[in-house]
């Protein structure tokens, strides 16, 4: 044994890895990347990517304007998908995120356009709302172990009927124009030749999903939440906490596309984001969340957008009828899960 | 080597409405010894795993922890005490990897103030650490997911997470049952590792060959009741299997042609 084994703090390794022959290194390193769970968004984007610009080529697809155009609606599903995505990670569902657009939406809406103002109070108003949702969907899923597809599905009904109650009661209407102007519409509505704001949003949303779920013991209970509850629960992991917070975080991502439609297109309306009851899970799951829960990224719920994006406009720039798009998305669904999970399988496959 | 025990079960009982499911069960855990329970499904082996943990108390009778009379009414309390359970069923997270399932609900951290972050290096470093302890060396890569183990390396992870977390009573639920031949003897070296190491180990299951191989006690149960109590070598596998399951009352019922009780 030399000085140098007996300094350093393990025992000497058993199969020197120098050894290990180059191609099987090499194998084994895409083996690894192959096995992470955004692999399959990953493959999905680009291809997905490079189909509409080579075919959308000529009507356009590929052009700065049209760039900016999906980018920013993408960026606009990513951030209703990486905080649903967490959620879905710890093995629960939300439904509700979609009426949380709309109820910010007419909100912000009834506070700017009906009382003339601040649209901070109304984003302030939004936010509790939001954090009023999630907690009462997290408690509701938490104690009484009901399913949170239907918690959350009761939850959607509910506070779009309130929302339109008070709508109606207040201006008797359930659409009114909002008149933001300021910093608040620089901040949320902004954009630079057409890139929205909403992708900085996205972005840095990216980066704080990304290093809890990697680097803080946060991250690692979320996991282990979805994985397999009772063990979580057993080693100490407080599984209630965990779910109650990143149902408010959902709610809260609802919140910020809320405020940013309302003031991009200074209207408010009920209906406003409908759409995501299931995109935004449709974005997670064609980026590798599980959707059983324990396996999952931030960045794959992001690839998964970023599909989303590229689809729902590139039909329109091939020329296609519209109405096609959600046919597209149907498959290209089927076609990402079923990816998912074999390269899942390959993962966890012994070696 | 201490040879006071840790835990001592006197005359313990276990009613559910209508059912005993342990009967006036007595028997100690002594540090360095594998003590077996054994029973066919039924026999109450489960109850006994329940009032050991903190998740059921017992109707009738007393446990005393080093000595001192206790009753531990949460899971909580009873890891306190360091009684850790690893459970057949329910011990690791498949698509975790080795070194986050070892340190979950532990997790090392390093920086500093409110920038605290998971020190995943250390984790792995632990996690191999200890399951090479156990004589597992073919696990060389933390990151690996714990879904790539074998059942028997994914024994050694949840036994080595509870040693390397203090615990001085290892509770086995059953930790063969589901396991091939070259799996199950994998896991009865490990249970004789830890043995060795001065923990007090029970070891529940219903393979006699299994309790034969590695235990120094041996408690029967049967239908709640405790049949038999003895040191290793004092009975034949046969003799076990037949004390377990209940053969020679088997033998009668089938050979004295009387009729079969409805109940």
């Amino acid at each position: 044994m030399t000085n140098a084994d007996l300094i350093a703090d393990k025992p000497p390794a058993v199969a020197p890895r120098t050894s290990t022959p180059a191609s099987s290194r090499l194998n084994s390193r895409i083996r690894s990347l192959l096995g992470r769970p955004e692999a399959g968004g990953a493959i999905t984007v680009v291809v997905i990517y490079v189909f509409f610009a080579i075919v959308g080529q000529e009507g356009g697809f590929t052009t700065l304007d049209a760039t900016a155009s999906w980018l920013s609606n993408a960026a606009e599903l990513g951030i209703i998908a990486i905080p649903l995505g967490l959620l879905m990670i710890a093995g629960e569902f939300d439904l509700s995120v979609g009426t949380v657009v709309g109820a910010t939406s007419i909100t912000v809406a009834i506070v700017t356009g009906y009382f003339d103002m601040s649209p901070w109070l109304g984003i302030g108003i939004a936010a509790v709302i939001g954090i009023l949702v999630g907690l009462v969907n997290g408690i509701i899923v938490v104690r009484t172990k009901l399913p949170s597809f239907i918690v959350t599905l009761a939850m959607m009904l509910i506070l779009a009927g309130l929302a339109i109650f008070v709508s109606s009661s207040i201006t008797g209407a359930a659409s009114i124009s909002a008149a933001p102007t300021g910093a608040a519409k620089d901040i949320f509505a902004g954009e630079w030749n057409g890139f929205g704001t909403s992708i900085v949003f996205c972005g840095v949303l990216l980066v704080i999903a990304t290093v809890m779920l990697q680097k803080t013991r946060f991250g690692n209970w979320i996991y282990a939440t979805g994985g397999n509850e009772s063990t979580a629960r057993m080693m100490g992991v407080p599984t209630a906490r965990v779910k109650i917070l990143l149902f408010i975080g959902s709610s809260l991502g609802a919140v910020l596309v809320g405020v940013i439609q309302t003031l991009t297109f200074s209207n408010g309306s009920i209906s406003l984001g409908s759409q995501y009851v299931f995109t935004g899970i449709a974005a997670a799951v064609i980026g590798g969340v599980l959707l059983t829960g324990g396996f999952g990224s931030a960045i794959g719920a992001v690839f998964g957008a970023l599909t989303y994006g590229i689809v729902s406009l590139g039909v329109f720039y091939l020329g296609w009828d519209a109405n096609l798009t959600q046919l597209f998305i149907g498959i290209l669904i089927l076609v990402a899960v079923f990816l998912n999970s074999r390269l899942r399988r390959l993962a966890v496959g012994r070696s | 080597m201490s040879t006071q025990p840790i835990i001592e079960f006197r005359n313990v009982s276990k009613h559910y409405s209508g059912v005993d499911a342990v009967v006036g069960l007595s028997f100690t855990l002594v540090p360095g010894e594998v003590t077996c329970l054994l029973g066919e499904n039924g026999a109450g082996k489960s109850t006994v795993i329940k009032m050991l943990t903190g998740l059921e108390t017992p109707t009738a009778g007393t446990v005393l922890v080093d000595g001192k009379e206790t009753q531990f009414s949460t899971p909580r309390e009873a890891r306190a005490a360091g009684i850790s359970t690893v459970y057949q069923e329910v011990g690791t997270l498949p698509l975790m990897s080795v070194g986050r399932n070892f340190v979950l609900g532990a997790e090392p951290l390093k920086g500093f103030g409110p920038f605290k972050f998971l020190d995943i290096a250390k984790a792995n470093r632990i996690a191999l650490d200890e399951m090479r302890k156990l004589g597992i060396a073919r696990v060389t890569n933390g990151n690996q997911l714990v879904g790539t183990l074998s059942g028997g390396e994914r024994q050694a992870l949840a036994i080595g997470r509870a040693t390397y977390f203090g615990a001085r009573v290892l509770v086995l639920d059953e930790p063969t049952a589901a396991l091939g031949l070259r799996e199950s003897a994998t896991v009865l070296r490990l249970i004789e590792k830890v043995r060795d190491s001065g923990i007090a180990v029970l070891f529940i299951t219903h393979n006699g060959y299994h309790a034969h191989a590695t235990g120094d006690n041996f408690v029967v149960l049967r239908r709640g009741a405790n049949v038999a109590q003895f040191s290793r070598g004092d009975r034949t596998v046969g003799e076990i299997m037949e004390l377990m399951s209940g053969g020679e009352e088997l033998a009668r019922l089938l050979t004295s042609g009387e009729p079969l009780a409805a109940d």
